[in-house]
């Protein structure tokens, strides 16, 4: 039986095709296959979130998901959405708190306040807190990273009005 | 030595982590993010499913000849010593003979891929002769089971004091142990060179030890490997002893295939092989006046070190000498016992034993002060050090800087401690189900390895002839901002911009013989080093503009990233070309010794360390009496840095410390089954603190004017550690709020890590006992 399979998807908007083995996860694939390392592997099992990778537009577990399962989707890691400016606020927010120390988590915390903040434009600091639980960080204490969006969400209301 | 802040990035102001820009957009490179090189192999290791057997045969055939697989190696195929012990001899980084904990490595397969050599990790036959296992404290205390001679610490006349004392208590209790769970889990990447040499990239806090036992394993010498790391993610104390594991048997591989080999452990594989905090039992004997002053007290430590020694010795020795925390044991007995278990052993994290020290004097402050019907924080307040007398700890280092008591009444007035205590009682009467606790943790935690010889760095600094400058030093750097910090203290000595400073990858052929970054230590110690090294350069660059000018030595000045000689001036840019015109040297090492140390292992006495950083923290908790959940709802923290070199970065350390150390006392609950199997082996089932557990109102502050009384490194303090400790505010909070379930009338009976379930237990034995006893009632 042929274990591998071949996909075709758009990651950070360039078409890509490859054959791959069936059983391997997305994060693996952009991490090894296309080399875009900005998405980290901390757990392997779902819980962490540093492997966070957009899907068709919404976040998903690159650990969590197989590469074939992206077969036609549009996929979008750190380095894309880098490229493209679009959490530029988000990004110096991030640096100029300091929510960051070894930074292995915060490429999957940025791409997690992104989605926050598009479904939610003003969210409390609990709601923030409630958002982003899903991913761990063991080096900041959580504290600077809510501060960070906070700022953003205030300030992109404040260019919004 | 004065600052001028008229540059861009000089100490003491809140310059970002130099890595910043790469995180936040994916580009900092992790080991394992390095392009692989071609035929890069990739290694599983075949691990001990008993916590203690004979192995009796090993038969790796079939393993051998499966798809991919280029290498298979046990202890017989190690050409050097097996014996990466970083303090005692014998430690081993196959298992050799014998298994003594589940999860030992007993075999290494490298393969093409890491599924080709999974799969044929199933395929190795290993016959085991399973012996009877240890796997408890109590068990091998009372069979004297030890992986190294006990330590003791003795002053005064402990049996004496506690006899003669008016009043007589003695308890026991507990702290569990702790993941490390850095994200980045541990990863190692050899890569052979010519004539035998070998490159080693390893996530490391130790590079030098990493070099060490990459040479004794493979029967080299130290010269022939690089060990090299650019950063970390996260390591916490767990990446000082432990890579040397994985290095020795990735660079075993690559030394006999002759290719590039990564070990990268999973995540369940990296949380079974690896050693943690270290859990203790404790068991004391206090006696004390009227007033709760503490005249004698006997602490017995049984600490688990699981199945070999690694760095327990360190570890027990700072237990003991934080025992006393802030208060002063004029007759003491600490007895510290290092359990040899057939558990994974334990190793450096984070406080290195003060936590737990710290820990079990505050259970007796708290017991006293139940016993006596008084608050805790007055019994604190009879037995703090005091400045002039009463200030000589067990192991006879005087206390002479001594900031507790201002700090602590600075933060209990500032937030009305009182007024939050008296708010609490009106809300717990009001409550049957919902109990609130408050409680308030002094810290005070020595600066320095407690072995003195430790205590030194290295640094190397270039500065090229356009005026940008390379620096290196042997500290490593996993998120805690040390290469920033550095890179500061170059800025402000050469009076130049911090972004002409390139921060390079710590390295053993730059900087060799290292110490771990380690203890707190990291900028103390290598910030001292790049300041000697960079004023070596500095002085040679000053006589160049001296001759230049023809003008005196001393009234040569370096300012706002010129040289000055009264109204003339030169670039820094224009004075480094100038230097390496004249022929001047513009490299240089800087070397740095903390001075004034001393420590006897064996008596246990000496001034193990250069100074002492506080602080102080009051956390309030709620408690949930039928289901035992609880929540931090409030921490207030006020935290000595000396004169920081960086605040933004020292908040971040403050608040990450105690995050994580409310972590090790509350939801991090390391399960062994009865097999000696390790049952919370990844995030599913072992609980880190997640943004949820974090006080929603976490208020913390930096001491301010308070520079260091020592000539440490532009005057501030190490801050690595002790936040954590201040994280036991939130454990006493728990047990205050279980006490005041039944009046404040009983000690509660709560370990650490306290649990939903065993807060629950112990509010239901609070309930049990209090009903118990004739009221107004005693402990
Ligand atoms: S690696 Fe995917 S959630 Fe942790
Ligand atoms: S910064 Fe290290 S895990 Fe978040």
């Amino acid at each position: 039986m042929d274990k591998n399979v071949d996909i075709s998807l758009s990651v950070n908007g360039q078409e890509v095709s490859r054959r791959v083995p069936a059983r391997t996860n997305l994060v693996d694939f952009v991490r090894y296959e296309l080399e875009l390392t900005g998405s980290h592997v901390g757990c392997e099992h779902g819980v962490c979130g540093a492997c966070t990778i957009r899907v068709n537009g919404a976040i998903v577990r690159g650990c969590l998901m197989l590469a074939a399962q992206a077969d036609g989707a549009t996929v979008e890691t750190i380095e894309g959405v880098s490229e493209s400016s679009e959490i530029s606020d988000l990004q110096a927010a991030f640096h100029e708190r300091n929510a960051l120390q070894c930074g292995f988590c915060t490429p999957g915390f940025l791409l997690t306040a992104q989605e926050l903040l598009s479904q939610n434009p003003s969210p409390s600091r609990d709601e923030i807190r409630e958002f982003i639980s899903g991913n761990y960080c063991r080096c900041t204490g959580y504290q600077a990273i809510v501060d960070a969006i906070e700022r953003v969400a205030g300030e992109r209301r404040q260019a919004a009005e | 030595m004065s600052v001028e802040t008229d540059i861009v990035g000089a100490v003491h102001t809140k310059v970002r982590h130099d890595s910043a820009r790469g995180h936040v957009t994916g580009q900092a490179q992790y080991i394992d993010d390095m392009p692989l090189l071609p035929g890069t192999l990739e290694v599983v290791l075949v691990t001990s499913p008993h916590p203690h057997a004979a192995i009796v045969s090993i038969d790796v055939a079939a393993a051998r000849a499966a798809d991919g697989v280029r290498d298979v190696i046990s202890a017989n195929g190690i050409p050097g010593d097996n014996n990466i012990g970083p303090v005692f001899d014998g430690e081993p980084a196959l298992a050799e003979g014998v298994v003594d904990y589940v999860g030992a490595p007993v075999v290494a397969i490298a393969a093409d891929s890491y599924d080709q050599a999974r799969a044929a990790a199933a395929l190795v036959k290993i016959d085991y002769e399973v012996r009877p296992a240890v796997l408890d404290i109590e068990q091998a205390l009372e069979q004297e089971l030890y992986t190294y001679p006990p330590q003791f610490m003795t002053i005064g006349d402990p049996d004496a004091a506690i006899t003669k004392a008016q009043h007589r208590i003695d308890g026991e209790v507990r702290c569990g142990g702790q993941d490390h769970f850095y994200l980045e889990s541990h990863i190692a990447m050899a890569v052979p060179g010519e004539f035998g040499d070998l490159q080693v990239y390893c996530s490391t806090q130790h590079p030098s030890e990493v070099q060490h036992g990459v040479a004794h394993v493979l029967g080299v010498p130290t010269n022939e490997v690089t060990v090299e790391v650019r950063r970390m993610g996260g390591a916490f104390g767990g990446k000082e002893s432990q890579p040397s594991i994985f290095a020795a048997i990735a660079a075993l591989l690559a030394d006999r295939t002759g290719q590039p080999v990564k070990l990268r452990l999973r995540r369940d594989d990296d949380m079974v092989i690896t050693g943690k905090r270290h859990d203790f039992l404790f068991r004391y004997d206090v006696g004390f006046d009227p007033d709760g002053r503490i005249e004698g007290v006997d602490i017995l430590m049984g600490m688990r070190s699981g199945n070999v020694a690694d760095l327990s010795p360190g570890v027990l020795a700072r237990a003991l000498c934080h025992a006393d925390n802030c208060y002063y044991l004029p007759n003491a007995r600490l007895r510290g016992y290092p359990c040899k278990t057939n558990t994974v052993s334990n190793t450096a994290f984070r406080g290195f034993g003060g936590p737990q020290g710290m820990l079990v004097i505050e259970t007796v402050i708290e017991h006293i002060a139940r016993t006596l019907g008084r608050a805790v924080d007055e019994i604190r307040a009879v037995n703090y050090y005091s400045t002039d007398d009463r200030n000589v700890t067990p192991y006879q280092q005087r206390v002479t800087d001594n900031i507790i008591l201002p700090i602590v009444d600075r933060l209990r007035s500032e937030i009305d401690f009182d007024g939050l205590s008296s708010a609490i009682d009106e809300f717990n009467g009001a409550n049957q189900t919902l109990k609130k606790g408050i409680a308030l943790m002094p810290v005070k935690f020595g600066i320095s390895f407690n072995t003195p010889k430790l205590n030194q760095a290295g640094a190397l600094v270039h500065v090229y002839t356009d005026g940008s400058v390379h620096l290196n030093h042997g500290g490593t750097e996993m998120g805690q901002g040390l290469f920033t910090k550095v890179a500061q203290v170059v800025a402000s000595v050469f009076q130049i911009d911090l972004d002409n400073i390139k921060i390079s990858s710590t390295r053993t052929d730059k900087v060799p013989n290292t110490s771990a970054t380690a203890a707190s230590a990291g900028s103390d110690l290598n910030g001292m080093a790049a300041f000697n090294a960079t004023n070596t350069i500095k002085a040679r660059m000053v006589e160049v503009a001296a001759n230049h000018f023809s003008a005196s030595v001393d009234s040569i000045e370096f300012r706002q990233n010129r040289v000055y000689a009264g109204n003339e001036s030169l670039s820094f840019t224009e004075l480094a070309q100038l230097t390496w015109d004249e022929r001047v040297s513009l490299s240089a090492t800087g070397f740095y010794s903390t001075p004034g140390l001393s420590w006897d292992a064996k008596s246990m006495i000496g001034n193990p360390f250069y100074y002492y950083t506080y602080g102080a923290a009051v956390s309030e908790v709620v408690i949930d009496t039928l289901t035992g959940e609880s929540r931090v709802l409030r921490t207030d923290i006020l935290q000595d840095c000396g004169n920081s070199l960086n605040p933004a970065i020292d908040l971040g350390q403050i608040e990450g410390a105690f995050v994580q150390g409310q972590g090790w006392l509350t939801s991090e609950e390391l399960v062994w089954d009865d097999a000696g199997r390790l049952l919370t082996h990844g995030p599913s089932t072992y609980k880190i603190p997640g943004s949820r557990d974090v006080p929603p109102i976490f208020n913390v502050h930096i001491l301010e004017d308070a520079p260091n009384r020592e000539a440490t490194i532009f005057h501030s303090k190490a801050v690595g550690e002790p936040p954590l400790m201040l994280a036991l505010s939130v454990w006493l909070a728990i047990r205050d709020a279980v006490s005041r379930v039944t009046g404040h009338r009983h000690l509660p009976n709560l370990d650490a890590p306290a649990t939903p379930e065993a807060i629950l237990m112990a509010v239901d034995d609070i309930k049990r006992r209090d009903s118990q006893t004739p009221s107004p009632a005693k402990v």
